[in-house]
């Protein structure tokens, strides 16, 4: 069975880390993500850009672009898509138009990446 | 160590906890002496307990009860806080931290930079009191960036305290304009000391990439606050892509490298990621303003792999919109490089040769010139160019850049390099 594990954490403290910090952080993290990888047991990974950056897009018969992340309590994460785009613009219309395709209610949250590995062990 | 949470948490608190200190306390010195003893409370009392539910709650908290103490010690009389919040820390500690989120906040923490950004204060005093109060920066790490004297630093810091206290900035809730007012100027500010520490106006050392660090949480810091204000979002993407170039700017000697010789693999591409993540949902706004522009431009130079790849036509286009937004000799000289690119030196040179009088004692203006001139292989007035340029720089790495290209043009006349003083 496939696990998504999602981080959290106050993005202010993050954010206020020392260069050199944030790399043994992450140099921590990648020993752990070695060991996976080699059990065959790794998918993608990724790190996301600070919620500054992101937009919400909330479903509706006419797709709204809101700024900044979203922040419903009463709907929860279901799921995520990857998607190559050269610019926010590009990856606003296709999450309108994975929004028109999925005729529910909710909302997608575009948030940039700041890393990603495909991870090409999982099938 | 151990502790580096701690240190971590206090850091991130910081700007949110002294703007409440403040907002009570209505005196800079009171705030910050509070929120010290808080966090030396919080050294003792943390790595024993573990951190409390929300630090910056704790530290406001414990910050008030202990200036409160104080006060009163030494007899003098102000008015008390509740006593149920004396008495019971944890239960009022989780009221606080339900109202954090509230626009309250946001107003105080608008009002703290606003107080250190304040216009009435020279821009050398805005940064260093942004600096001490708002990043917490010690007085001695300030005057090693500003290289100068710790005591001339305390003194210059300890009269921009006074000149605040003068000013009387209310405590009121600030109207839609006043807010507005705020925003700039602590945009302003911001901005200032991003440029000092991008391009050193002195000192031996070209960048001091520190200020460009503290610029940059301060920039986020502020789109916190105001997420959908796109001019802020410009500030922070301007900030941000230029900073991530720092490590390919200056080769191993420290000289300088122009842009179009820069290794871009060097490049942050994490930080330009967000930069341009940034300046794209800003120009969605459709309110234009000059961070956003010049954010622009520096995302039109981050977009290009190699230098040749350069849209140097829509970086003409953004220079001219920066002009009229923002009239400056400064910004029509940056135009200039552009137009070099896209319709040739001669050109250029006709668009500076107005310049020559208001920017007289520029560095970049006789850079630019010379270049120019060179270009069209006038090497004799090239080289009087050059030698002003070199009087007139600012850091050792300035000179040594316009020496080499002295150098340049005595063994290789010929030699077309790259116009202007972009790095």
């Amino acid at each position: 069975m496939l696990f998504a594990i999602l981080c959290y954490d106050s993005e202010a403290v993050v954010g206020t880390m020392s260069e050199e910090e944030d790399a043994a952080l992450i140099g921590r993290l990648e020993a752990v993500q070695k060991k996976l990888a080699a059990e065959g047991r790794l998918g993608p990974v990724a790190r996301l850009l600070p919620t500054s950056t992101a937009v919400t897009i909330r479903k509706g018969r006419e797709a709204m672009v809101i700024d900044g992340p979203f922040a419903e309590t009463k709907e929860q994460l279901l799921g995520f898509f990857i998607v190559d785009c050269k610019t926010l613009e590009q990856a606003i219309e296709t999450a309108k138009e994975l929004a028109r395709a999925s005729g529910a209610a909710g909302a997608y949250e575009l948030r940039p990446l700041a890393t990603f590995r495909s991870g090409g062990a999982l099938q | 160590m151990e502790t580096d949470w701690v240190g971590a948490a206090i850091a991130a608190a910081r700007p949110r906890a002294v703007a409440a200190l403040l907002r009570q306390f209505r005196d800079l010195d009171t705030a910050e002496e509070a929120f010290q003893e808080a966090c030396l409370r919080a050294f003792r009392t943390w790595p024993r307990d573990g951190p409390p539910r929300d630090p910056t709650a704790w530290l406001i908290m414990v910050g008030r009860n202990a200036a409160i103490d104080d006060l009163r010690r030494r007899g003098r009389t102000r008015p008390l806080p509740a006593e149920e919040l004396l008495s019971d820390l944890d239960d009022a500690e989780t009221a606080l931290a339900e109202r954090l989120d509230s626009v309250d906040y946001r107003d105080d923490i608008l009002r703290l930079l606003f107080v250190c950004c304040h216009p009435e204060l020279p821009a050398t005093q805005q940064i260093a009191l942004a600096l001490r109060i708002v990043s917490g920066l010690s007085v001695a790490e300030i005057a090693r960036a500003f290289l100068v004297g710790e005591a001339a630093m305390e003194q210059r810091i300890t009269r921009a305290k006074r000149r605040i206290a003068a000013a009387r900035v209310p405590f009121e809730a600030p109207s839609a304009a006043e807010r507005a007012k705020r925003l700039a100027a602590v945009a302003a500010t911001i901005y200032l000391l991003f440029n000092e520490g991008y391009s050193a106006s002195g000192g031996k050392t070209h960048l001091r990439l520190p200020l460009c660090e503290e610029a940059i949480r301060l920039a986020r810091l502020l789109l916190q606050l105001y997420p959908a204000e796109p001019e802020i979002m410009g500030l922070t993407a301007l900030c941000v892509l230029q900073h991530a170039r720092a490590s390919a700017r200056l080769d191993a000697d420290g000289g300088i490298v122009l842009l179009e010789d820069q290794d871009r693999g060097r490049w942050d591409a994490v930080a330009i990621a967000e930069g341009l993540a940034l300046i794209d949902k800003a120009m969605r706004h459709a309110r234009p303003g000059p961070y956003q522009v010049q954010a622009a431009i520096a995302a039109l130079h981050a977009r290009a792999t190699k230098a040749a790849d350069t849209d140097w036509a829509g970086i003409e286009r953004l220079y001219a919109t920066l002009e009229r937004l923002r009239p400056s000799p400064v910004i029509t000289l940056n135009r200039a490089v552009a137009v070099s690119k896209v319709a040739g030196p001669a050109a250029a040179l006709a668009l500076i040769e107005p310049l020559a009088e208001p920017l007289a004692g520029y560095f970049h203006f006789f850079g630019l010139k010379a270049a120019l001139l060179q270009q069209l292989g006038r090497h004799a007035v090239a080289r009087d160019a050059f030698n002003r340029a070199l009087a007139l720089a600012h850091t050792p790495a300035e000179a040594a850049h316009i020496r080499q290209q002295l150098d340049r043009l005595c063994v290789d006349g010929t030699s077309a390099i790259g116009g202007g003083g972009t790095e």
